[in-house]
């Protein structure tokens, strides 16, 4: 290769090596920034603030679900497994909210470390399938939440 | 090899790459054609529902694709950023312009999409999560490229200066693509796997892969349409060009 054209091309590589550094140094040092939500075990640990807005995103815990007879308040529980958070919510939820499926909130926890929401939203995974296979699937792995129906 | 540098050294001259493109553009457009229209009569009428949600979810046939294409582009513009800065082709610089709009409205058109599907799957149009975060950087990083180059009187400066931002811009494209395992975010990891079984199941799988395929293509002709427009006002008083157009 020509001498200059491969000084060039070092230095090309240089642009990229060193603005890759800096910028995934800048993303690393920002994580906690990056992050949408805490996850309730940090919650749990006290790590997450309380004085200000966060976000909590988790499972909804099976049979957690409580609902008022008569407004749209509804109380539920949310998990990594490692630690449960309860959530209270005023308000339309989505409709792939479930027990079983994941969800991130947004609000202030309170002095009993219960997370008053202001936004309930779903978070659902990378599975899809027609609804037979569910069905057929439905054997092995448990799931709470109502299938879709045409 | 010699014949590959062969064909890479003709690539470079504008009469010939006319020609060639011009040639492959009208194979391009019935196959592409094609395929958007067996992708898309097979995500939207015959793949089955989601059993979350429904019918919803086929937006993925537009939204995927076009998200997919718009990080492999970015690529396709980078490295002609890079052949052009080491090289000097100026060709280069004619493909690393050409790709810079259809990397961006691709962009656009997954952002767009992926808005009108998280509102009746998560609840919002938009969320700050890294993932959707990252994509919005990337579409400023396409149109960054557009306005930098119209910002330049000197066209071989505005060339450089473009190729030195889409090579510093290169390190968004993993991050977009591993935002999903690297924080806690709202969009839900990647259901198509490079190894491995993907998430999707078969039946709504094939028609995703037919309609990525039908979007790469869709890139490619875009791109060579905008090469020869601009290789048409480039040599607009080339005799080459004049003789090819039969006009005197």
């Amino acid at each position: 290769m020509h001498p200059a054209r491969k000084q060039r091309l070092i230095l090309v590589s240089l642009v990229v090596v060193l603005s890759s550094t800096a910028i995934g140094l800048a993303a690393y040092a920002l994580r906690d920034n990056i992050n949408l939500f805490y996850p309730p075990a940090e919650v749990a640990a006290g790590k997450a603030p309380i004085d200000r807005t966060i976000r909590l995103g988790g499972m909804v815990v099976e049979g957690s679900i409580e609902r008022s007879r008569d407004e749209l308040d509804t109380t539920f529980w949310v998990t990594d497994y490692k630690a449960s958070v309860a959530i209270r919510y005023s308000g339309i939820l989505p409709d792939l909210f479930a027990e079983g499926e994941g969800i991130v909130a947004e609000g202030r926890l309170d002095e009993q470390g219960v997370l008053i929401a202001t936004q309930v939203l779903a978070k659902h995974d990378e599975n899809y399938m027609p609804p037979e296979v569910a069905a057929a699937l439905e054997g092995n792995t448990p799931r709470s939440a109502a299938p879709y129906q045409p | 090899m010699r014949g590959m540098w062969a064909f890479i050294h003709k690539l470079g001259s504008p009469p010939w790459f006319f020609g060639f493109s011009g040639t492959l553009v009208r194979w391009l457009l019935p196959v592409t054609v094609l395929l958007l229209a067996v992708g898309a009569y097979w995500g939207l009428l015959v793949a089955p529902p989601d059993f979350r949600q429904g019918n919803s979810y086929r937006i993925i046939y537009i939204h995927v694709p076009a998200a997919v294409v718009a990080l492999a582009g970015y690529y396709v513009m980078a490295i002609a950023g890079a052949i052009s800065l080491i090289w000097r082709i100026k060709m280069a610089d004619v493909a690393m312009r050409a790709a810079a709009p259809v990397g961006a409205v691709l962009t656009a058109v997954a952002l767009v999409t992926g808005a009108i599907w998280g509102k009746p799957t998560w609840g919002a149009w938009w969320v700050w999560d890294a993932r959707i975060t990252s994509m919005l950087i990337l579409l400023f990083l396409y149109l960054g490229v557009v306005a930098l180059f119209e910002a330049y009187e000197n066209k071989t400066a505005a060339a450089k200066a473009c190729a030195v931002l889409t090579l510093v811009g290169t390190v968004n494209i993993p991050i977009i693509y591993k935002s999903v395992d690297w924080w806690y975010s709202l969009h839900q990891p990647a259901s198509l796997k490079f190894t491995g079984e993907s998430a999707i199941d078969a039946s709504m799988l094939y028609p995703l892969l037919v309609m990525i395929g039908a979007f790469y293509l869709l890139f490619a002709m875009s791109m060579l349409l905008n090469m020869r427009a601009e290789l048409l006002w480039q040599h607009r008083n080339a005799h080459w060009l004049r003789q090819r157009l039969d006009v005197s």
